[in-house]
Order: C-alpha cells, then structure tokens, then sequence
C-alpha cells in the first residue's frame, strides 16, 4: 500500500517539493494537498506584474486544478488546517474533513507584518501577498486616486511601481534613508529613489508611521512628526513574518520559523517544513532560489534517496520593475578585509560595484546594467579566483570573450543551452556538476555529465566552461598518459614498442609496468594497433584487444545487429554484383539497403549468426570486406574521369581503382578515406579527405589531412605530381608516415596540425629516399594485411566461436 | 532457487573474451577472464541495452560496446560515475565443464536491483 504524504499550503514551495517527488519517485505517496487560498497553485513572485498590469492571474498559475485531479492528488481548496494529531498522524481542517498521513509537509509560508499601529485593521489596509490582495488593490485604483506604500523594500516599491501603472498618486513611506537598504548600497539606492521620482513615484524617506486614521475605511496616514496625508489605499510591506501559528500550536519547535535540519525536517521527523515558514540554521528566506533548493532536499528525503543535504543558500535579487535594471547579491556593504571595485557612469544610468577579498567575489550591486548579474553570482557561489581578470571584470562577461576563440564566449549562454549535442547536456548540467562535485580535469567533466565524451566536437567549449567555473585549467599537458592504467603517452609507449622490440600485448605490460594487468578497453585497442603496426610479420593480431567491429568484421548497430559493406574498388560496380547483393538480400531478410556517402552499399540490421553466410554469398560473387567497420583504409571515392566526363583530364576511377587495390586492409590509427577526382570541379571531394587527387590537364595535385566529419577541415595541398607511379608512392609513404606517427584514434587532420604541415612535406616530398622507405614499408606490411577477412570466417576456419552462440537453454 | 544448465567447457570461451547463452527470456553472456575465472550477466547493458557480450573485457569489468560504459563482472554494478546494473547470474565450473545457474522462481528477473 502507498504511503500518505499531506501537505499544509498550497504555494510555490509545498508544489514544487510535491513536483520533484513525481518525477523521482511517482508511485511512492499518495498525496493530498490543503491550500487556504482558493485557487491552484500559482507564482506568487509574478504577482508584481499582474499589479503592473504586464500579465494576468492565468498567466501566473503553475498548476491549475485538472493538474492536481490527472496526478491522482487530492485537494483541498480554501481549507486551513486547524489541527494536526501527531499521535494519530492526522490533520483537521477547519470544515471537519480529516486526513491522516504518513508524512506530514508544511509549507505555510509567511504572512506580510502588519504594524502594530492604531487602525491596522481598517478596511483599505492591506499587505501584500496574495492574489486576494491584488484584487483588492486594483479594485481601489479603479474608485481611489491615491495610495500609500509603506516600505521602501522590494516589496513595497513593486507594489507601488503597480499601483501607479494603474494610475494612482503613489507616497512610498521608508522608515530609513536609502530605499532597499537590505540589497542596495547608498549610491544604487539613490539611483533607484531618482530614477522612480522621475516615473512619478514621491518618497517620505525617514518617515515614521505613527496611526492610521478612518472611520469605515481608512482615509489619511499620520506620522510621528504630525504630517498627515490622506490615502485611499494602505499597502503594508514592511517585511513578512514566517507564518508558524499552526506548527506551534502542535507543539513543534519554533523559533523565528519551524525550525528544520539539513533534511528539512522537523523536531518530529514525520513532519518537514519547507518555504518561507521555515529557518534553516538560524536563516529566514523570502526569496524564490533557496525554496527551489529545499525542495529538491525534501523531495529526495521523502523518497527516501538518502542524498541531498541543504546548506542553505546565498540569495540574489532583481527588481521587477519594468525599464529598471538592478541586482544584487551578497554582501555588499563590505567589511574588514573587503575592496570595493566600483564602475559608475552617471550619463549612462550605470553602476556597478563588486566586493571583493582575496580576489574572491564576495557580493554585488549593478544598477542600470545588470547582464552580468548571474555571472558575478556565479563568481560569488563558487568563490572563483578572480586575480586573472580583475582589472576588467567589471566590463562584463561579454569583455573577457575577446580573449577567447572566435570572440564567442560560451559563459555568455544560458544554462539550457546545449553544449553536447551527443549526449543532450546543457550548460546548466555541466556547470552544475563542476560545481558540486568539484571536477578539475576534461576527463572528470566527461565521466560526470558525458558532455564531449561521444564526438568529441564540443570539447572545446566544455573546456572554456571548465576554466571559467574552476578558474583556471591546467593546459593539457603534452605527455598525457594514454590511459589510466599507465603514466606513459602514446608517443612513449611506441618509441618504446620500437626500440625493445615488443612484439605482444603482455610484454608490454612487463616492461612498462601496466597497472592493470590486461590493461583497459581504452588502451588495449591503441597497443594492438602500435604493435601489428610496428611489427607487420612478427606481432600476433589479439582480437580480444579489437573493438567488437573490427573482431568480427562488421559494424555493430544499436539493437546489436550489424551491417554488411563489400568493397566496390573506386565505386565501381556490375550487375553481377549487385544481383548477389540482391539476392543476398532477400535471403537473410536484410531490412535496409543504403548507399553510403562513400560510394558503396551498405547493408543494414544483420544477424551476428548470418554474417558468416552472407560473406559466403558476396565472396562467391567476388567482392570482398569494405573495412567500412575499422580504423583502416576506407574507401577511394572518384569521379568518372576522362572515359566519360566532358571535363575529366586524367583517367580518375581507373586511378582509384589501383589506389584502393594497392592500399585495402591496411590499418591505421584512425579510419582513412581517400579520393580521386578527374578535374578541378572535384566532384569526388578530394579536397575533405585524409588522402585526395584533384587530377589536372599538366598531373596530379595532392591534398592530405581532410576531413568532413565532426570538425570540418580542408586539405592542404602537399604537392604536384606528373605521373601515376608517383601519385602511388606518395601515397603508401604518406599512409605509413601516418601509420608509424599519428596517435591512435588520431585523424590524419588533427595530426597534421599537431606535427605541421612543413613537417609532413620534409618528411615526403624533400626527402625521397624516406619516401621511399616509408613506401617499402607500407608495402612490406600490406603482405600480412591483404587476407580477406570475411573469406577467413565464412570458411569458418577463423573465430567460429565469435559467430555461434556457447549453448541454448530451456 | 536455481536450475542449473551445463552450458559448455571454459575453453569455448576465449580469454578476455564472451561467448552468448540464449534462453527463453533472453541472452546471458558468459565472461572469461584473464584468470580464467567465468562470470555471467543478462546481454543487455542497463545503459541502452548494447549487448554486452560484444565489448572488451578487461580485469574483472566489461566495456560496452556501444556506449563504453564499464560493469562489474562479479555484480553487475556500473562502474562510478555510471549507475546501472545488469542481472548477474552464479557459474560453477566443475571438471572442465561450466554450470550455469538460471533463477528458477519467475524465469528470469528483468529488473536490475534497486540502487542506493
């Protein structure tokens, strides 16, 4: 049977604790909610513009009553609860109905704080709180002509700011000098107080309000120095007061509010409390943020996760009055150790001032503009070091981008913006997990939120985000260790396979003192392929160490079926072939049939257990293992060259044919796609990939380091060729300078940035006896690799074991 | 509480590799180890089902080969920062041959274990 969870008070705090438990935990409770109000449950911190005008009470309702009757909640609206038995674990409202619970949660919120002066209690003297009060409030602007405010707090301006949009002659009555002395520093202050008296607010400042004067409604104020000025409306906006009458009356301890812990709950630990009602280690909040935060609190406690604890909460604000930009958070007033970095530009309107100590953010106040506000904030929570920026920190985030990539800085998005497309991570997300379980490193930041850990494209705004909210990055360091379970790099690991002659997994191992001792998916993969690379005749090819695709040949789909791609030398094909590739088709029921950007046939959702079969049928047909599934030769893309096309200057297919015949089954660090096109208009787009010839009427230009994937990239042009004989031999000596050098899991694009491009020419095109090495061994190592591999399992003589299931059982 | 099945001999599996056990209500996959120790989990990985039997063993974790999450093969359990598991089944091997222990009380559980 589902528990009972019932909660005093139908407002923004209660609903959203009610709110995120449904989402972790739907089935748990069940719930009945009792609202004094008669509505549903609405923001009340937009009450300020529907006052203004600016928005309607629809407009402000989070969840209106179908809400509550689709999610199986009972309420119970305009009921207060006059008693709860905590011996019978029940509640009494104030018509009768009883409802007992399991857990009790009381949200009751505050009440505005009437002052005790005589005729508080006059009909047109009201606070300023709830719908009810604004409906009264517009009522007196369409009969009254003028009103009073008294409190210059947030509050209090809001509501006047209102109630003079609804044409009324407003007198803000402040009981200090300075208008919102509670977030604003003098000079914001006074600011605030000129700016309004131009909008036709008038202020009483140093005012103390001694009576309220009226007979069946009240008609004038009068103050201690005996001013009276006579008002049709009273708003009192003094400060709340935690409403706590119910929670003591019951006998659970109070003090200013129902005291909680870190778990928001009670003295008796059957009953939370959160919202304004509440205090939370000593602390009262009146603002929307840290109700958020204990929400989330108690939602995971009452669902029993056990994880979550509230330490209460830095609070800013921002006045929500139409054409006034202010905020504010923290402390801002200083104190011993404290600097001031102020920024006033009086023709402007703007005013800015950040506390600081010891180069940390310690609280702000922006006036006139305040865009910056949630990064100063930010600052602030996360007490970032700001010594690198200081002297233009005030200048705004915007300022610091200049110094970033491409002038875009990613700290000047919102928080649900994507970063990682991949995995759907927002800047929200990835912020929040620096923050609270404070990462350090790119590696930690993909581990948490999986943000750049798929494609890898948005690693670069992900480290922007890291430096901004941990303050500095350590820059990626040269040597990085290829994995976790070595200290030692890619580039030390080979030199090392190199020089002591490794030849198998597990004397490398040994002799680099591996921590773990079969290493990890991460390295095992990269060191398989350092050693047949390096050793072509002597190191054994460890299939345990091959990704499942290159394991068996074939690339593995999401649902675990596989797809099927028989190479078409230059993307040249027959009937013949493409009948077996029909045929073969129908006969294992291969559900899609695609032709693939590399000029190839692509056949997808194949049985692990027919792949076998299948090559069987396209071997008998003549065609071979695309190596559409490895890190190896791909495909050679060409045009129809000079045998049809009326523009083609040199035989393009013909080329693309001998290229990909010389180089298939070759493995490389990372996939190699290459491309032959009969002309300058390129149509094989040669000119995005890893090795590309744009045929011309006087050779052959060739263009390496492509790439027209994630992070698209141009070739640069390495050369002009005369013949075909050379266009082959630069590229074998090109492939294996890239084989012997790149990192595994390198592109020829990001290598050929990393070693430079005058490099790969010194190494090639100047060099030509190491051109020549370099394409002896290329093709020394291509004597081992040309064995089809689709041919060995078909015949079943290799890794049968990959193809069968071990047993069927039941 | 299990009906056991002998699925085979330990050396049908390669080191660091996996070898599928079909059942009626879903793949198990059978694990070797480097020190030949054998484990057995469901075939579906708790993050989007990869099946498991096709990643890369190493240690006693396997990687999936979809997405790279690592489990444990003793349990099942994600590896931090993932949280996840995936149905872990008892093997016993006896003279050579491997015992595979399926759950014999409602077929096979399909719900990983609630996680703290």
């Amino acid at each position: 049977m589902k528990e009972k969870l019932v909660l005093v008070g139908n407002g923004m705090a209660g609903m959203r604790t009610v709110e995120e438990l449904l989402t972790i935990a739907p089935d748990k409770f069940d719930i009945t909610v009792f609202g004094a109000e008669p509505h549903g449950n609405y923001n009340r911190i937009l009450l300020s513009p529907v006052l203004a005008g600016e928005k309607t009470i629809d407009q402000i309702m989070i969840n209106d009553l179908d809400w509550y009757a689709e999610r199986g909640i009972t309420l119970h609206i305009g009921q207060d609860i006059v008693e709860i038995h905590r011996a019978r674990r029940e509640v009494k409202s104030a018509d009768g109905t009883v409802a007992p619970y399991d857990r009790l949660l009381l949200a009751t919120g505050s009440n505005p704080f009437i002052l005790p002066i005589p005729g508080n209690d006059l009909p047109g003297v009201i606070g300023f709180r709830d719908i009810r009060d604004v409906e009264t409030m517009l009522a007196a602007a369409r009969t009254g002509k003028n009103a009073v405010v008294i409190g210059g707090g947030l509050l209090g301006l809001e509501a006047a700011n209102g109630l003079m949009k609804q044409g009324m002659q407003v007198t803000v009555v402040h009981v200090l000098d300075t208008l919102m002395e509670r977030q604003l520093d003098p000079v914001a202050a006074d600011m605030l107080r000129v700016n309004l008296e131009e909008r036709g607010l008038r202020f009483l400042m140093g005012a103390q309000t001694a009576a309220l004067l009226g007979e069946e409604r009240v008609r004038a104020v009068r103050f201690k120095d005996g001013l009276e000025i006579s008002t049709d409306l009273v708003v009192m906006a003094v400060g709340i007061r935690p409403n706590i009458d119910l929670a003591k009356k019951v006998g659970i301890y109070c003090e200013r509010g129902i005291v909680v812990n870190d778990t928001m709950q009670t003295y008796d630990p059957k009953v939370y409390a959160v919202g304004e009602c509440v205090q939370h280690r000593g602390q009262c909040y009146g603002l929307v943020a840290p109700l958020w935060e204990q929400a989330k609190v108690c939602a995971n406690h009452l669902a029993r996760y056990g994880i979550g604890r509230y330490q209460g909460s830095v609070t800013s604000t921002k006045l929500k009055v139409t054409g006034i930009d202010l905020f504010s958070a923290g402390s801002f007033n200083g104190g011993p150790g404290c600097e001031e970095i102020v920024l006033r530009d009086p023709a402007r309107g703007v005013y800015k001032k950040l506390v600081v100590r010891e180069n940390r953010v310690q609280g702000a106040v922006l006036y006139g503009d305040t865009v910056d506000g949630s990064w100063y904030f930010q600052l602030l929570r996360e007490g970032t070091d700001i010594g690198a920026f200081r002297e233009t920190v005030l200048f705004g985030h915007a300022h610091m981008a200049d110094s970033g990539r491409d002038g875009f800085s990613v700290m000047t998005m919102a928080d649900d913006a994507e970063i990682c497309g991949c995995n759907g991570v927002c800047k929200g997300a990835i912020t929040k997990a620096i923050a609270e379980k404070k990462l350090f490193t790119l590696d930690e930041v993909r581990a948490h939120t999986k943000a750049s850990a798929s494609c890898g494209s948005c690693t670069g705004l992900v480290e922007q985000l890291l430096a901004a909210t941990v303050g500095t990055i350590g820059k990626t360091p040269a040597e990085k260790p290829m994995c976790k379970c070595t200290e030692h790099s890619h580039d030390m690991v080979r030199t090392a396979i190199r020089e002591q002659h490794l030849t198998s997994l597990a004397r490398i191992f040994e002799a680099l003192n591996w921590k773990n001792p079969d290493g990890c998916h991460s390295c095992r993969p990269a060191l398989n392929y350092y050693l047949i690379s390096t050793w072509p005749s002597e190191a054994k090819d460890d299939q345990q160490s091959r990704f499942i695709n290159e394991r068996v040949h074939a690339n593995i789909q999401k649902d675990g079926t596989y797809s099927v791609v028989p190479r078409m030398w230059g993307g040249l094909t027959n009937p013949q072939e493409l009948r077996a590739i029909a045929d073969v088709a129908d006969k294992f029921q291969i559900p899609t049939v695609k032709v693939t950007g590399g000029q190839r046939i692509d056949l997808l959702g194949v049985k692990k257990e027919d792949l076998p079969k299948v090559w069987a049928d396209l071997n008998a047909a003549g065609m071979v293992s695309g190596h559409a599934y490895g890190k190896s030769l791909r495909t050679v893309k060409t045009c129809v060259g000079t045998d049809w096309c009326r523009f083609g200057t040199q035989d393009s297919t013909g080329l693309g044919v001998k290229l990909e015949k010389m180089t298939w089954g070759s493995w490389t660090p990372h996939k190699f796609k290459m491309a032959v096109s009969g002309c300058p208009r390129n149509c094989a787009e040669a000119t995005i990939k890893d090795f590309g010839v744009v045929c011309v009427e006087s050779g052959y230009e060739i263009h390496v380091g492509g790439n027209g994937g994630i992070k698209i990239r141009g070739t640069d042009l390495l050369c002009k060729l005369a013949t075909e004989a050379e266009v082959k031999e630069y590229c074998c000596a090109f492939m294996q300078l890239y084989r012997e050098e790149g990192r595994y899991l390198e592109r020829t694009a990001p290598w050929i940035e990393r070693v430079g491009l005058s490099y790969v020419k010194s190494r090639i095109v100047e060099d030509e006896e190491n051109r020549q090495a370099l394409c002896a061994r290329f093709l020394e190592s291509q004597q081992y690799a040309q064995i089809d591999p689709w041919a060995e399992r078909a015949g079943g003589r290799v890794d049968a074991h990959e193809f069968q299931p071990l047993q069927r059982v039941g | 509480m299990y009906d056991w099945h002998e699925i085979g001999a330990i050396d049908d599996i390669p080191r660091l590799g996996s070898r599928v056990v079909q059942t009626p209500h879903g793949d198990v996959a059978v694990f070797r180890t480097a020190d030949d120790q054998v484990f057995a989990l469901r075939d579906r990985c708790p993050h989007k089902g990869g099946p498991l039997s096709q990643g890369i063993v190493h240690g006693h974790r396997i990687t999936c080969p979809l997405h790279n999450w690592v489990l444990e093969l003793e349990s099942g359990q994600a590896v931090a920062p993932d949280v996840g598991c995936a149905t872990h089944y008892p093997v016993r091997l006896e003279d050579g041959r491997l015992w595979l222990g399926l759950n014999n009380v409602l077929s096979l559980p399909t719900a990983a274990p609630a996680i703290a």
